[in-house]
């Protein structure tokens, strides 16, 4: 009882340490004047996400120090105009804003789509291109001809774009959501997925010269990208506005999107006047009211997501603890070669990053013919994993039993076998289970690496949810709420059984 | 009963065993004595198959078994003789190796019903005699690590005993107990022996050795010195070896 109060007391101090600094820093970082300070210190600071790939800003195969893309081309054109120089701010996509609220760069210009959501906490300059959702299938694949056709389909799209939300809307499309733009036409390559729903430029430069792929139906849900400015910062965005106009009449953006095969007719509507810009996102956004949403709206899907993550979680560690003890057994008992093998799968699987074994399971076996479904391939990279570490805990917790159990056993009558079985493993696993529940606890919470492979567990969920609405903070701390009532329950079931388990001493 | 012939063990070239002969005929009590590393434990160990020889053999009631350098060995015969003689002879350990996460009932009942398939129900009741047999009645829902050293021993007696073997060997059974609780131990086996129970029993209690058994051998350096009637060790030893031993221990 007493413990229980003092957590929560001191979970309810850190909160209230942490939103105390969250609102005592809220302006600090930002400049009165950033247009000033650029022309004083004679560079642009470009935030962006080079991991978001071509056409926008993509690193150079052949001299991969370089930065290329149509947007790397504007950023210099308007630097230019500025009489400045361009200073590259690498940044995560899903957090780009939230970077520039903070003020470690001036403008964000990353095929950052204009949506009233984003217009509440940030300035966007006048469109510099206007995009539409364009729809990519296998070229075998007759049976998408439209936007409709998608009804009952499993479509992939990348996250926090106006492609998923749109998808979302039409309520029975199963989404598979990706980070990175080569992933979906890869697992639509490989069936896993019937068509995929992007960004007209990303389509026409990763689908159209892939034979396998072929765009269907025109474009849909036009809308436009433009650069993000921190609120304040007005001037510069008058700056930049008058900059883009002057790109655009010059025929200098025309030349830029020609180079990337990016120019079409539509892109002429860039040169309407400003009013009638004010029209542009065709898809209605799923949270447009001008106050933003309470975090309960979000609740039901946080907790579908913390669903996927328990799911995974508890899969995953059956397979760890039984695939460990196997290797544990293997590497104590086995011959030489049993033991060597059990050796180096667990050097192997303890020496190489989960994420990159999460690769290869989901990406890289495809190529020798098998092709795992993406809730399978994370529990087997999760379960493989961390059976290398449950391996070790085993062997360990086998190791302290005495040589003296097991002699008395063997003196029984007993087969080596029924010694393990009913001597020795009991009492090992007494020890093995605090190291277990810890490492029961970091899966739990390494299961979010598995949103690499398009499985949305907890913390996809929650970046999905909170880049969309710019509200890190609140939906941070429900998700962690979620997480840590998860894993402590875990804890004290672990306690119990430890003491359950444990040794009767002289004094009960 | 238990016969060794010739028995040789070394251990990173050092030689724990020597030749060894020993005769042990049913309802006969042997005790072992000798300083420490003298081999008396070794000895027991080597009965029992927890530990391999390399020359000579070991023969409990016709069943072999031969060191891994002779001609005769057979591994796979080895570990099926090894468990033949396994079950017909108990062994009592100095430590007791009680199992603890097991009450001291499902200590003396899990080889009978897992190695032997007796009932449940028959193993228990045969349990709570054997309790009743080494005077623990009462504390068969103990866990071993509430029990004293002797009262733990004395489990591990019962223990052994639930297999319904032929013969005994203890291991300096008394080696790691409190004075006090020496002679409940030693009250136990006594009885044991004197019910006909054939018995090996490796001992720094030499009154035990001049009171109980029947026959008494001296080990030094991995040789049996002297094997005797206890009456003749004691009183009148032939060797300088067991001479200066006894001397030393009856001080």
């Amino acid at each position: 009882m007493n413990t229980h109060q003092s957590i929560f007391r001191y979970c309810a101090l850190f909160l209230v340490c942490l939103s105390l600094f969250c609102f005592s820093t809220k302006n600090s970082f930002a400049y009165q004047n950033t247009l000033k300070k650029i022309k004083g210190s004679g560079t642009l600071i470009w935030g962006f996400d080079a991991e978001g790939g071509a056409p926008y800003v993509f690193h150079d195969v052949k001299h991969p120090s370089k930065l290329i893309g149509f947007e790397v081309e504007l950023a210099e054109a308007i630097a230019r105009e500025l009489g400045v120089k361009v200073q590259c701010f690498q940044n995560a996509w899903d957090s780009i804003l939230l970077s520039l609220q903070r003020g470690d760069f001036d403008i964000a210009l990353n095929g950052i789509e204009i949506t009233p959501d984003r217009e509440q906490s940030v300035l966007f300059t006048r469109p510099y291109y206007a995009y539409a959702e364009q729809i990519v299938v296998r070229a075998s694949d007759n049976r998408i001809h439209h936007l409709e056709d998608l009804h009952g389909k499993k479509v992939g799209a990348l996250y926090n774009t106006v492609a998923r939300r749109m998808l979302e809307e039409m309520g029975d499309v199963s989404v598979s959501t990706y980070s990175g733009q080569v992933e979906p036409f890869k697992d639509l390559c490989l069936n896993r997925i019937d068509a995929v729903l992007v960004d007209l430029p990303i389509a026409s430069y990763y689908a159209k010269p892939n034979p396998q792929l072929r765009l269907v139906g025109s474009p849909v849900g036009e809308g436009y990208y433009g650069i993000a400015v921190r609120k304040e910062d007005a001037a510069l965005a008058g700056e930049l506005n008058a900059i883009i106009e002057r790109l655009m009449r010059n025929g200098e953006l025309k030349k830029i999107y020609n180079r990337w095969g990016l120019w079409n007719t539509a892109q002429e509507k860039l040169f309407l006047s400003e009013g009638l810009l004010q029209k542009y996102t065709e898809c209605p956004p799923a949270a447009s009211e001008k106050t933003p949403p309470a975090v309960i709206t979000f609740l039901p899907t946080l907790l579908k997501g913390a669903f996927v993550t328990i799911g995974i979680s508890l899969l995953s560690m059956m397979l760890a603890v039984g695939l460990g003890l196997t290797l544990a057994i293997m590497r104590l008992y086995g011959n030489v070669w049993i033991q060597k093998i059990s050796t180096a799968y667990i050097e192997i699987y303890r020496g190489t990053p989960l994420l990159i074994q999460l690769y290869i399971l989901y990406y890289g076996l495809p190529n020798i013919g098998i092709t795992l479904s993406a809730f399978t391939a994370a529990i087997l990279g999760l379960g493989m994993n961390y059976a290398a570490y449950e391996a070790e805990i085993y062997r360990a917790g086998i190791q302290s039993i005495p040589g003296g159990q097991t002699e008395a056993a063997l003196s029984l009558g007993m087969s080596k076998r029924l010694t393990l079985k009913r001597i020795i493993l009991p009492q090992a696993l007494r020890v093995a289970i605090p190291p277990m529940t810890n490492d029961f606890i970091a899966l739990f919470k390494d299961s979010s690496l598995v949103s690499v492979i398009a499985v949305v567990e907890l913390t996809k969920s929650y970046s999905m949810l909170a880049s969309a609405s710019m509200n890190f903070f609140k939906l941070g701390i429900v998700t962690a709420l979620l997480y840590f009532g998860m894993s402590y329950p875990l804890s004290l079931y672990a306690r119990k059984l430890e003491k359950r388990l444990k040794p009767h001493d002289r004094n009960p | 009963m238990i016969e060794i012939h010739n028995l040789f063990k070394q251990y990173d070239h050092k030689p724990l065993l020597n030749g060894l002969h020993l005769t042990v005929t049913k309802g006969s009590v042997v005790s072992l004595i000798g300083p420490s590393g003298s081999g008396k434990s070794t000895l027991l160990r080597c009965i029992n198959g927890l530990e391999s020889f390399q020359r000579g053999y070991i023969s409990v009631n016709g069943q072999l078994l031969y060191g891994i350098h002779e001609q005769s060995h057979n591994e796979i015969q080895r570990d099926r003789q090894v468990k033949n003689i396994r079950l017909k002879v108990g062994m009592v350990f100095q430590q007791f190796n009680l199992f603890p996460h097991m009450t001291v009932l499902r200590n003396i009942t899990e080889a009978p019903v897992h190695v032997l398939g007796v009932s449940q129900a028959e193993a228990e009741s045969h349990a709570a005699s054997l309790l009743q047999q080494v005077h623990l009645e009462g504390k068969a829902h103990r866990y071993p690590g509430q029990l004293s050293g002797g009262e733990q021993q004395r489990v591990a007696i019962a223990r052994a005993l639930a297999m319904k073997p032929e013969a005994m060997l203890f291991d300096e059974p008394t080696s790691s107990l409190d004075p006090e609780m020496i002679e409940e131990v030693l009250a136990v086996i006594k009885e044991l022996v004197s019910e006909g129970m054939t018995t090996v029993i490796a001992t720094h209690e030499m009154g035990f050795a001049r009171d109980v058994s029947t026959g008494v051998a001296f080990l030094d350096k991995g040789e049996i010195v002297e094997h005797g009637h206890p009456k003749d060790i004691f009183s009148s030893p032939r060797h300088e070896r067991t001479r200066a031993f006894l001397s030393r221990c009856m001080k």
